[in-house]
């Protein structure tokens, strides 16, 4: 066994020394393979950006208050003796100013995207000052909070970048009220930065609400008191409303567009990937026609069929390797951290978020390019052990 | 033809049949042969009449169509895949005519390659190619580059690479075919003081009457058939 591994590193030595003879092939084979990994990569790197942005968001203490029945904040309502029996329902974390849970709205705003002047689904939420205590990730990182009762909003970070308008200072007209932007949040690149926050109390009469909300945010004392907390409410004859974890919650939102996502990117890589694979087997074959007389004479001089088959395919899965490495490092390069905003259509809502390129993602890159190539060289591999002997040495 | 058994090659009724499509092509048709040890023998004839064909069925590259090949007492022709390739590497040197060297080595590293297949630790394999480039007058020529010799100096290190290994049968398919007659002939002098000095047993192609004379014998192929019997040089 020790000798066969001998004369199969050999083998593959020589095939690997022997590449710079065929560097415009294996050079076709690497640029291939870089592509796909590259769009692979990127694709699913939007995947994982959007889901950032969304599964992460809140926290495990943080629960979601909604009418019964409601998939969505935008389809649900609670009037105000609703929100204030689930403010003092018990597991709601208590602060100096009272318990940490905000009534909150939720309407969409049209505003030009800057990239493309297209206007575009923005949430507007209108929320208590509670709402501070209990998004503690929330910093306003430019400004200052809006006054109560103003026509004043704060804008997140991410909707400050994509949208047009919603710079400090700048005013923006919905319906019959013009907005003034006085600060500018950051929410740990989480969903809420996609948002524009103002005043509940402004914003339910600037949009007919009366004296309704559409979900309450309560902090609890801890994520195991969140089951009582719920129970309390599901159990309450008052009460009408679905309780969800924050995180649970988010997760639900994102997983129709993750899922769209992740399957076109799959599919593109897919399709992309067979592309790939033939230009390796044509590669592979060129390289084994190139190298028949040298593998007859390994062959002839006593090497084995199966050390020529791994030489082969170790060649294969080291060019793809490299295309690998390269498309992964050019797709970090190009894309992780760019920023941009998709429809999320459980919110008809814009969800603003940033490429993120995973070490996973990194990884998976990898093993597919590697799979690609194995592939590739299979059957070019069989070909050059299968060479018959006598005619392959006298090939020029 | 006897079967003594100090014979090195034994050959009965030797036949390899190729078929090009309906065409059957009958290479060699009961050709029957022995070899003693430390014999040098030519093997000569006509384009096609063969004779590569005999060398590489005993040398194991091929199997024949019927009939037995014995070599060292081992039946080849029964031998096949895995088993025929170590057998080879134990057994035999191979002399190319256009010498087969791997580009990408030098000739120390070219003449280390059959060494890999043996159980040999690096430093005697260092020792083996060494002896072996002193051998055929090369080893000044050690580091170079296949691309960096002659004609004459890539067949000796196709020479050092057959006998590294000392295998029991050099088998020399028109070692002179592709040199002039100055580099032939000292390729030739080379393989005759292989034989001679080292009782190396040698068969070889050749097309060239000048170099067949320097064998011990001369067997003359014709459409398959082995038709007559050279002179003792």
């Amino acid at each position: 066994m020790f000798r066969w591994f001998a004369q199969t590193l050999a083998v593959t030595g020589l095939s690997i020394r022997s590449l710079p003879q065929r560097a415009g092939p294996s050079l076709v084979a690497v640029v291939g393979i870089t592509g796909v990994v590259v769009t692979f990569v990127a694709v699913l790197s939007i995947a994982e950006g959007f889901n950032a942005a969304m599964a992460n968001a809140g926290s495990a203490d943080t629960a979601i208050v909604m009418r019964g029945g409601s998939n969505a904040e935008l389809n649900s309502a609670l009037e105000l003796d609703s929100t204030r029996i689930i403010e003092d329902a018990p597991g709601v974390r208590r602060g100096d100013s009272g318990p940490m849970a905000s009534a909150e709205l939720f309407v969409i705003v049209n505003v030009p995207k800057k990239s493309t002047g297209t206007d575009a689904n923005v949430p507007l939420r209108g929320i208590q000052a509670a709402a501070f205590d209990v998004r503690q990730e929330v910093q306003l990182v430019e400004g200052r909070r809006f006054a109560a009762g103003t026509n004043e909003i704060i804008v997140g970070r991410s909707a400050s970048n994509q949208f047009a308008g919603l710079e400090l200072g700048q005013t923006q007209r919905w319906g019959e009220n013009a907005w003034t932007v006085v600060g500018i949040f950051e929410a740990d690149g989480t969903i809420s930065e996609s948002e524009i926050w103002c005043d509940a109390a402004v914003l339910q009469p600037a949009y007919r609400r009366g004296s309704t909300f559409q979900s309450v945010m309560a902090r609890l004392d801890s994520p195991e008191t969140f089951q009582a907390f719920k129970d309390a409410l599901t159990t309450d004859p008052r009460l009408d409303v679905q309780v969800e974890r924050e995180t649970d919650y988010y997760s639900s939102q994102s997983s129709m567009v993750r899922g769209i996502i992740t399957g076109i990117g799959t599919v593109i890589a897919v399709l992309m990937g067979i592309g790939a694979v033939f230009g390796a087997v044509n590669t592979m074959y060129n390289a084994v026609a190139t190298r028949t007389r040298e593998i007859a004479t390994l062959r002839a001089l006593g090497f084995g069929g199966s050390s020529v088959v791994v030489s082969v395919l170790v060649e294969s899965a080291f060019l793809a390797a490299l295309g690998g490495v390269i498309g992964g490092a050019l797709a970090y390069a190009a894309f992780h951290g760019y920023q941009t905003a998709t429809m999320n259509f459980q919110t008809f809502s814009q969800v603003a978020f940033a490429f993120t390129v995973t070490p996973m993602l990194l990884v998976q890159g990898a093993m597919y390019a590697l799979a690609m190539g194995l592939v590739g060289g299979l059957f070019p591999a069989v070909r050059a052990a299968r060479l018959p002997i006598v005619t392959a040495l006298r090939e020029l | 033809m006897s079967d003594a058994p100090e014979s090195l090659v034994q050959v009965r009724n030797l036949h390899k049949v190729f078929r090009r499509g309906s065409e059957r092509i009958d290479v060699l048709q009961g050709v029957n042969l022995d070899l003693a040890q430390g014999e040098y023998l030519s093997l000569m004839g006509p384009s096609g009449s063969g004779k590569t064909t005999l060398l590489n069925l005993i040398g194991g590259l091929d199997t024949p169509s019927d009939g037995s090949v014995t070599v060292s007492g081992d039946r080849i022709d029964k031998m096949s895949g895995g088993k025929l390739s170590r057998w080879r590497s134990r057994h035999i040197g191979f002399v190319f005519q256009l010498y087969n060297l791997l580009p990408v080595l030098t000739a120390e590293r070219n003449v280390d390659l059959p060494l890999l297949l043996s159980p040999l630790s690096r430093a005697q394999r260092k020792k083996h190619v060494a002896t072996a480039l002193a051998m055929v007058g090369l080893s000044d020529r050690a580091k170079h580059y296949p691309r960096q010799l002659s004609g004459g100096q890539e067949q000796r290190v196709g020479i050092a690479r057959a006998i590294v290994t000392d295998p029991t049968l050099l088998l020399c398919d028109e070692p002179t075919g592709d040199l002039d007659r100055r580099s032939g002939d000292e390729i030739l002098e080379l393989l005759q003081a292989l034989n001679k000095e080292h009782g190396k047993a040698i068969i070889m192609v050749t097309h060239d009457a000048r170099a067949a004379e320097r064998a011990s014998r001369t067997l003359y192929l014709d459409k398959g058939m082995l038709v007559n019997e050279g002179v003792d040089a």
